[in-house]
């Protein structure tokens, strides 16, 4: 059982307010993109052992998604970080590097 | 049966607005000030008086209490002074109930039903939680340092009474008083 | 026999008498007993009967341990199997009963197992059950099942209730004996914030028993002082009868407080579950006493000898009047002195280890005890109960030297540190050889949210066994863990005891070290389990090489107990067995909870009618109060129908739908979803959600929209009405409300959050009342307030105003095909406004009407319901409603999924309207049978039902389904299968079954 800091609450929030919304940093594909692209959209998904970039929502606090980088191993929570951006902050990144050097997930690293 | 050894009380006549704007946009703030006389609360905070006052819900919500007879002045005042802004404001009265905790003990009732820190430390009289009750969604605040609120969906206000009944009832005090 | 000594007992109050009964007779004990040490007090050593061979068992441990003491505890109500008389504290009118016997505990016919036991050896039910095949079913599996299971299943409802606490702190401590005691000074005075968690009623733990000294003051002193301390400090919460259950991620502890298991009926909840969230964890759990692997080792009266001395000291109870020490260690010593010291007799300390002890030996042998060195048991004798022990050379094959008449063993094969909490959540192991323990290894820690360690070992549980080293340890441990977290210590002056030197442990596995095979079969591991070291010795033959599948395949620690005294020696037996070393064997894994707690405590709150929440409406009670069956949608609770009289229920939906069709129905929508959306990409929001175009629509007007997932997927439909320029009022389906409301959200906040919209889930703000039927109108104007004529509000149109005095909106929508208004009010004032439509509606005909009925008329009318027709696989197209996707728009959730070619293939499945020839009503899920079958044998399909009734309008089963190429096969006779393997004809037809122009609705 997790505890999650959600950025716009400021709060530790435990894994039973939260609720988990899947792999963050996917890109949306719509009309006029190609199958290749839509298998990626809607079915590829990392499935690390280790770093892992992760989407929650605050569900029963204030209704906001964040996302998360995690190891999903040994449970380390880098840093959590407002949904609305297409790449970890430069903070978060940092954070990791310090942990897991060399690290990469998808195009970050 | 001996008495609860926190009183619970479901209470009416008081009025809820929910207003989605940006609460960092200074127009917003002021247009609430204008409306409500109050300033807009800090994160995760309330500022309550009595039957009136104002909590943050999220970055962008924020809830207006109000006793009954000013619900439709608030309403509309609001509705008002935030026409220049991106705003939403919905009167939630209806949809709500609220219960009020009076007690010594009444923090440790809400950790019966809540996974909230209730302890003074990491929950300053001024807060307010957005969190769950039991298996439903609820809002806490305090009144005063032994007073509670608690506003859930009126849907489940009977699972909610019933629990807060349970969690209250003489012989179940987690600390000896 | 044993009995109560006449002093003594530190834990027991002779003031206060208690009477409790065990299978049937009637007891005596003193407050402060465990059930264990009341029945001990009363000769009755004879406790219970193992899984496998229903041999007879005594107590063999004092506490958490214990494998064989487990009783049916209480009757009806507060009835519980398999509890242990070690951890069940004694108090006035207990009830307790032995277990696993037939028909008595003193004569067993399933003690011919034991008989038997030379062919019922390790896997034997796995090689016997596997053939012949069909026996599995009527021979084989029937008689498992009688004989599985110790306890009985309770059968009444609990008449306790139970809660759940959250607790947050800095540090918790697991264990309440010296070492936690200290651990929680150390913490409480740098100010931090710290739980203590005890499992059993007293603080002290072994200390005090073993005559230990800290600081000069006897143990229990030395626990009363700090207990005191500790109590004073704002910043402690200090909690016995609690134990430490179980260890998981981020610094959560699950602590399990038995409230009133000793109270019953008090009116305080039995158990309260401690949610318990620390920033570090410290566990200070002891060590438990491993027994000694000899033949007969499981007769009743061979104890361990740290029970033995507990009984003594702590209850005043005697096992025996003779108790012989078998050990390979020096702390059994301090057991023969105790039973010395109450006067009892011990004819012989058998020592294992050729040299003997330390200086304990020596007060032994001072007191006048027999050591006798480098000796083991050979054999135990006696049934029910030890008679006596036959002594031979350790190093022997087990000729008996000699037989020492006796009625107690008490043995102890060295300790076992209580390592289970630091294991859950992955801390690791290591081997210390010298001490022949696996002891927490302090640099693999279990790691937590910031990737550190969150959970600190000390004591015993560190393997520390001396007062001096526990305190010394503590004291680094606690000094570490205040400054990791960032505290200031307080100022203690050191602490340290007066140990005695000790001897070193030799370890012992096997007692003679060269036993017969007829001794290893009689030398047990598992008690509980009935698993023995030939079995184990099996297992390794045959392959079972991991400690894993040894385990299973003996049943070796997997018994209510699991393992806590049988998993050293047994995996010591194993790596025996296998010619290697116990650290390359390993430990199997320790799992969550420590020791079994109440499954009514994991529930908490949630039982009963807490069990789940339930939505009620405001006109809830009203539809009670009028006889509503109750249907469950979602978590709302809607009626079903309104049977009046000795109506059925079916009777009732019938007249509910004729009544609607004919004169004037009430249904209570209030649980319709109603979610307002503004601001100005309002418009550019809805046309990304829903497939429609809903940009275009005019303020005062509703049109009916489809959502779908980004998969193509159907997922919710409804009406939206447009409330002016920048807002719009989406209604979704009662059960889809949050998830839809979630659902626009993630996209606003997710993907769109450049985008000017805001979402408020207005769901509860209103009661919604569909009036249905010939007589809606009318009904309205009687009430009047707003003008609700067809002109003034056409079909798919809203208007604001007010009915009866109450403000209101008014949308001109039907599900039904009739004349209808839905009319939302404010939640508050809802039920009012339905009582006026009732009293209003008497001379129009009026009648409520439920879900089902709603249901029949919406399939008479083709409509599809989100959860019938659609079930997560079927997309738009799938149902006709091509009218309803835009060809405009040039993105939509779902569009470009739509595209793909298993959605775009013509091969799916499509809606159509079914009638059965004989008029008789399908199956809900019905299978349409092609020819032929496919590649698994199975007849192939072209399609199923989606819904189905029997339609009062039309005096016939009709239904709807999705078919192969449905929509050109109008007319075609299909045959679906029913349960009985018959089929049943109907007829493709078109799925609008009643006023396919829409008169009716549109007047």
């Amino acid at each position: 059982m997790l505890t999650l800091d959600c950025p716009y609450c400021g709060l530790a929030k435990d894994e039973t307010e939260l609720s988990y919304g899947g792999e963050a940093h996917l890109k949306r594909h719509g009309p006029g993109s190609s199958a290749a692209e839509m298998e990626e959209y809607l079915f590829t998904r990392e499935n690390p052992k280790g770093l892992h970039f992760e989407r929650w929502r605050c569900s029963a606090g204030c209704g906001k998604w964040f996302h998360a980088a995690r190891c999903t191993v040994t449970m380390e929570v880098f840093g959590t970080y407002a949904a609305q951006t297409f790449e970890p902050p430069a903070e978060i990144k940092k954070a990791i590097t310090a942990k897991r050097p060399g690290w990469t997930w998808r195009n970050f690293q | 049966m001996s008495e609860p050894y926190v009183s619970v009380a479901r209470l009416d006549g008081i009025a809820m607005i929910t207003v989605r704007a940006d609460l960092a946009d200074k127009a917003v703030v002021k247009a609430v000030k204008t409306s409500t006389g109050m300033t807009v609360p800090a994160t995760a905070s309330a500022l309550m008086d009595g039957d009136s006052g104002l909590g943050w819900m999220s970055p962008d919500e924020l809830l207006v209490v109000c006793p009954e007879t000013e619900r439709a002045a608030t309403v509309d005042g609001l509705t008002a002074n935030l026409s220049k802004s991106h705003a939403l404001v919905v009167d939630v009265s209806d949809a709500r109930a609220v219960f009020e905790l009076k007690g010594a003990a009444v923090r440790d009732v809400l950790a019966k039903l809540v996974p909230t820190d209730t302890h003074t430390d990491a929950l300053p009289q001024n807060a307010l939680r957005r969190t769950r009750f039991g298996q439903v969604a609820g809002a806490f605040w305090f009144q005063d340092a032994t007073t509670v609120r608690i506003v859930c969906f009126r849907s489940v206000a009977d699972y909610m009474h019933r629990m807060l009944d349970q969690s209250t009832a003489a012989g179940s005090e987690v600390f000896a008083t | 026999m044993s009995t109560r000594l006449q002093t003594g007992g530190r834990l027991i109050d002779r003031t206060t008498a208690q009477e409790f009964t065990f299978n049937g007779k009637r007891f005596k004990g003193f407050a402060g007993d465990t059930l264990a040490s009341g029945l001990l007090a009363n000769d009755q050593m004879l406790m219970g009967r193992s899984f496998k061979y229903h041999r007879p068992r005594g107590v063999v441990a004092s506490g958490a341990e214990e494998p064989n003491a487990l009783f049916n505890m209480g009757e009806d109500g507060r009835f519980e199997p398999n509890a242990r008389a070690t951890t069940t504290e004694l108090f006035d009118g207990l009830t307790a009963g032995s277990q696993n016997h037939f028909p008595s505990l003193e004569f067993d016919i399933g003690a011919i197992n034991a008989k038997l036991s030379r062919f019922l050896p390790a896997g034997f039910y796995y090689k016997m059950f596997i053939h012949p095949r069909p026996f599995w079913k009527y021979v084989y599996e029937p008689f498992i099942r009688q004989s599985a299971g110790l306890g009985k299943a309770p059968k009444a409802r609990d008449d306790d209730h139970y809660e759940h606490f959250y607790h947050h702190c800095d540090v918790a401590i697991v264990g309440g004996g010296i070492a936690g005691l200290r651990a929680a000074l150390i913490a409480g005075q740098a100010g931090l914030r710290v739980l203590v968690l005890e499992q059993t009623a007293h603080w002290g733990g072994r200390g005090p028993v073993d005559g230990a000294t800290v600081g000069g003051q006897p143990a229990a002193d030395w626990v009363d002082a700090t207990v005191a301390d500790l109590s004073a400090m704002e910043n402690v919460v200090m909690r016995t009868r609690t134990m430490g259950a179980g260890v998981y991620d981020h610094g959560y502890l699950l602590g399990y407080e038995r409230v009133a298991d000793h109270t019953p009926g008090d009116g305080r909840p039995r158990h309260r579950l401690w949610r318990v969230r620390t920033k570090q964890i410290v566990t200070a759990t002891g060590a438990i006493e491993r027994p000694l692997a000899f033949a007969g080792n499981d007769i009743p009266g061979v104890m361990l000898a740290s029970a033995v001395r507990d009984y003594v000291v702590n209850y005043a109870v005697s096992p025996g009047d003779r108790t012989v020490v078998v050990t390979n260690n020096d702390d059994a010593y301090r057991t023969a002195l105790a039973i010395k010291d109450a006067g009892l007799d011990v004819p012989a300390i058998i020592d294992a280890r050729p040299e003997g002890g330390g200086a304990l030996m020596a007060q032994a042998i001072e007191a006048g005890i027999r050591v006798e060195t480098g000796k083991g048991i050979a054999k135990v004798k006696g049934g029910k109960r030890v008679t006596g022990v036959g002594i031979c050379a350790q190093a022997g094959e087990g000729a008996v030297l000699e037989t020492i008449p006796c009625d107690v063993v008490a043995m102890s094969g060295g300790w076992s540190p209580v390592v289970h909490l630091w294991s859950h959540c992955g801390g690791k192991l290591f081997w210390d050889d010298a001490a022949a323990m696996f002891r927490p290894d302090a640099s693999k820690p279990p790691l937590g949210s910031d990737g550190a360690g969150f959970v600190t070992v000390v004591g015993s549980a560190d393997g520390h066994l001396h007062t001096t080293d526990i305190l010394a340890n503590t004291a680094d441990a606690m000094g570490a863990l205040v400054k990791t977290l960032g505290a200031k210590p307080g100022k203690l002056p050191a602490l340290s005891g007066e140990d005695m030197p000790e001897a070193p442990l030799a370890p012992v596995w096997m007692m003679p070290q060269g036993a017969s095979y007829a001794l290893r079969s009689k030398a047990w591991l598992d008690y509980q389990n009935d698993v023995k070291v030939s079995d184990v010795q099996l297992a390794a033959q045959e392959g079972f090489e991991s400690v894993e599948h040894a385990k299973r395949y003996t049943t070796l620690g997997m018994a209510t107990d699991q393992g806590k005294l049988s998993n050293i020696n047994g995996l010591a037996i194993l790596s025996q067995s296998l010619n290697s070393d116990i650290p390359s064997v390993g430990t199997t894994t320790f799992r969550p909870p420590y020791h079994p707690i109440s499954m009514s405590s994991l529930a908490g709150e949630a039982t009963r009618d807490l069990f789940q929440p339930i939505r009620k409406t405001p006109m809830h009670d009203w539809h009670d109060a009028n006889g509503a069956d109750w249907e469950p949608v979602g978590a709302w609770r809607r009626p079903y129908a309104f049977p009046r009289g000795h109506e059925t229920v079916e009777d009732a939906v019938h007249r509910e739908v004729l009544n609607t069709r004919e004169r004037l129905g009430l249904l209570d929508a209030s649980t319709l979803g109603k979610l307002i959306v503004k601001g100005p990409d309002a418009g550019k929001f809805l046309d990304m959600l829903y497939t429609n175009m809903m940009s275009t629509l005019k303020p005062g007007r509703c049109r009916y929209g489809l959502m779908c997932n980004e998969n193509g997927f159907l997922v919710d439909d409804g009406v939206v009405a447009r409330l002016d320029d920048d807002t719009f009022l989406c209604h979704t389906t009662s059960g889809g409300a949050d998830s839809i409301h979630a659902h626009m959200e993630e996209w606003l906040q997710t993907e769109w959050w450049d985008w000017k919209v805001w979402v408020v889930n207005a769901t509860e703000q209103y009661a919604q009342v569909a009036v249905v039927g010939p007589n809606a109108r009318k009904v309205l104007e009687k009430i009047g307030g707003m003008n609700v004529s067809k002109e003034a509000l056409p079909f798919m149109g809203w208007a604001d105003g007010e009915l009866g005095g109450i403000a209101c909106r008014a949308y001109r929508i039907s599900f039904s095909g009739e004349l209808s208004y839905e009319i939302a009010v404010p939640a508050n004032r809802g039920l009012e406004f339905w009582e006026m439509l009732v009293d209003a509606g008497q001379e129009f005909g009026v009648m409520p009407y439920g879900t089902e009925a709603l249901h029949i008329m919406r399939a008479e009318k083709g409509f599809i319901m989100i959860g019938d027709e659609t079930d997560g696989t079927v997309i738009p197209q799938d149902l006709g409603l091509h009218w309803a996707i835009s060809k405009k728009k040039e993105d939509f959730l779902g569009k470009r999924a739509q595209q793909r070619s298993f959605m775009d293939n013509p091969d799916r499945w499509q809606l159509v309207g079914l009638e059965t020839v004989d008029g008789s009503v399908l199956g809900d899920g019905m299978l349409a049978v092609a020819d032929g079958s496919n590649e698994n044998g199975q007849r192939n399909t072209q399609g199923r039902v989606t819904s189905t009734y029997h339609s009062p309008t039309l005096g016939r089963g009709i239904a709807m389904g999705l078919v192969k190429d449905g929509p050109d096969r109008m007319g075609e006779m299909l045959d679906f299968m029913k349960l009985d393997g018959l089929t049943v004809k109907a007829k493709i037809v078109d799925p609008v079954f009643f006023d396919p122009e829409g008169e009716k609705q549109n007047v």
